[in-house]
């Protein structure tokens, strides 16, 4: 067990870090606390997809000097999702910020507790 | 091939151009579009259900790359059908909700909340039709990104708050959707969702071998997509989501969006684990448990409700229990179940929440129940679609909702476990009696004269005209449908069946 995780560190890393940023969007009250966690949590993901995709000793699939054996490249399709995780997560957090600066330009406060105890004070409309 | 099998790939592509045509549009030229574009697409998909019923599954390749490498589509009876009632629901709540939006959203932006539609239609289309679980994530995000805007477009505090508590549940469902996603692709090294099935199929061969690994994964995964559906503990963003969008949103998010979720679980379940070994996993039993106490406990904070569309949004989540019950009770008998009360409940919820809005409108807009009372005989037509919904949700004969209540309870039966047939009847009949008591009470409040005479003028006779021409085809539609389902059942079922024996 204790050696795998010592041959695994990465995977071992990545899983703490998903398990931090986790945690952290779901019990922190501070809504700019909570997007910092989700990117951690996003991060970790990826770092667990490179970590499985990186073979060590072989090259990006790019066909150097001729070489044309599969042994010699990586599998490509990891980083691509990696890629394309990094885009979607990039946009989750713009929108989350636009909706926080909403949120903060009418209430004055990042607390969601504060917020929600605001927002029922307010004239309920249809 | 046929020219039907390229449908499926062009409601995803249309949909997406007409998502960027909509932002060019003025307002109300993206409204006309939507709705013809709309009823565009519902004839597209008819057609390839109509082929599938002939001719039987089968799969697009996209760009002529062969199965571990390309992307596909993949088209059954199931899907089909599916695809067709999630269009024919969001027709209606386009139709029936526009007044709505035009009230609700900055005339400005109107463009923009038809653009939202569309994409949204683009991701649930591809959520439907897609074969390849990577897919399934990016639209799955896309799908949580539009269903955050079309909520948003009603600039009030509230519905910016439910949109930031509802972002960040779905952003905890899908960050632990996409670890479930990778451990997948480690273990099995594919993202199409058949050749992971035939890796799986290798490793767990014998029954009993690699059970943990399975489970936790496929645990990270029905978590993730549980949170974002509703499921029992999960359920209590609902009420402030649904009850303060604007009632197109409000259909859309309530039978559409968690419903599309649901069928990307079951379709993972089917395809990329096969069902013969989900069905030895422990997981169907906790999914089976969950439904029950969501039945209950949702069924029990509407009563405590006290504004009708609170109300709704509470029974959305015992409805959603019943389909995961039907998942957790396994066999065919309970997919079936399950995959009815998907349709059954889309049209049920989407006729609700496009009736609560009417009767608000004739009590001085106010939800809450002690206004509404007698707003359905100031509003004949919504008090009455008001009471069709309702009683289908209680499950009286000849709705909708008695047929898939019957078919859990058939399905229970069939399971052959003395102790889970117990706990359904027993579920089903809890649930049935607190669905019956706060539907009941609201429809007796609804339809009875306010003590104090004359608080709220009955509308005049031109509004209430007004009114009609674009609210009642839409209703009677889904009312149709409706009975429909309620009436000749054995049709919807014996399609469902054929569809699930083509879908692993």
């Amino acid at each position: 067990m204790i050696e795998n995780l010592g041959i695994n560190y990465e995977e071992a890393v990545a899983v703490i870090l998903f398990g931090i940023g986790f945690t952290m969007m779901l019990f922190q009250r501070n809504l700019i606390k909570k997007l910092i966690g989700m990117n951690i949590m996003d991060t970790g993901t990826f770092l667990l997809l490179a970590s499985m995709g990186y073979i060590s000793g072989r090259k990006a699939p790019i066909i150097e000097n001729g070489i044309q054996k599969t042994e010699a490249y990586i599998n490509p399709v990891p980083a691509g999702l990696v890629l394309t995780g990094i885009v979607v997560s990039v946009s989750v957090t713009a929108i989350m910020l636009a909706l926080t600066i909403r949120l903060y330009k009418r209430y004055h406060t990042l607390y969601l507790d504060d917020i929600y105890a605001l927002s029922i004070h307010e004239q309920e409309d249809r | 091939m046929a020219f039907v099998t390229n449908l499926p790939l062009f409601t995803i592509v249309l949909s997406l151009f007409s998502g960027v045509l909509c932002f060019l549009l003025k307002g109300r030229a993206a409204r006309r579009y939507t709705i013809v574009y709309e009823c565009l697409l519902l004839v597209m998909n008819g057609l390839v259900l109509a082929y599938t019923i002939r001719n039987g599954t089968f799969t697009y390749v996209m760009g002529e790359f062969p199965a571990p490498w390309g992307n596909e589509i993949r088209a059954g009876i199931l899907e089909a059908l599916m695809a067709f009632v999630f269009l024919l629901i969001m027709v209606c709540a386009v139709v029936s909700g526009k007044r709505y939006v035009k009230v609700d959203v900055d005339e400005s932006k109107i463009n923009l909340y038809y653009a939202l539609i569309n994409l949204m239609t683009a991701a649930l289309m591809a959520l439907i039709w897609t074969n390849d679980i990577f897919t399934g994530y990016v639209f799955l995000e896309i799908l949580t990104l539009t269903s955050c805007g079309i909520l948003i477009v009603r600039e009030i505090g509230r519905t910016t708050l439910a949109a930031v508590r509802y972002m960040i549940l779905n952003l905890l469902g899908s960050g632990l959707f996409l670890l479930g996603v990778v451990l997948f692709y480690d273990i099995t090294g594919n993202l199409l969702m058949m050749s992971m099935q035939e890796q799986i199929a290798q490793l767990a061969g014998a029954p009993g071998t690699m059970t943990l690994e399975l489970t936790l994964c496929l645990g990270i995964l029905t978590m993730g997509l549980g949170i974002k559906s509703g499921l029992f503990p999960f359920h209590y963003w609902m009420p402030d989501t649904y009850g303060w969008a604007t009632p197109t949103s409000a259909a859309i998010l309530s039978s559409l969006v968690s419903k599309a979720y649901i069928f990307l679980l079951f379709k993972i379940y089917y395809r990329v684990i096969g069902i013969r070994i989900f069905e030895s996993l422990p997981l169907g039993n906790v999914l089976f448990v969950l439904g029950m106490l969501g039945m209950v406990f949702g069924s029990i904070s509407a009563i405590r409700a006290n504004n009708i569309n609170h109300m709704v949004a509470f029974s959305s989540a015992a409805q959603i229990g019943y389909i995961y019950m039907g998942i957790g009770l396994g066999g065919l008998a309970g997919y079936t179940a399950a995959m009815f009360q998907i349709i059954a409940h889309a049209l049920t919820k989407s006729l609700l929440f496009l009736t609560t809005p009417r009767l608000a409108e004739v009590s001085g807009d106010s939800l809450k129940f002690r206004d509404l009372q007698g707003s359905g005989i100031r509003n004949q037509s919504a008090g009455y679609c008001f009471l069709f919904g309702a009683l289908s949700m209680i499950g009286i004969p000849v709705f909708a909702g008695f047929s898939s209540k019957l078919l859990f309870a058939l399905a229970a039966v069939d399971s052959g476990s003395g102790k889970k047939l117990v706990l359904v009847m027993l579920a089903l009949a809890i649930s049935s009696l607190l669905n019956a008591m706060y539907f009941v009470r609201t429809a007796i409040r609804i339809f009875t004269e306010p003590q104090e005479k004359g608080r709220y003028k009955a509308p005049g006779r031109k509004q209430a005209r007004g009114l009609k021409a674009d609210y009642l085809v839409p209703m009677a539609l889904l009312i149709a449908a409706n009975l429909f389902l309620g009436l000749f059942s054995w049709v919807l079922v014996d399609l469902i069946q054929k569809g699930l024996a083509m879908f692993g």
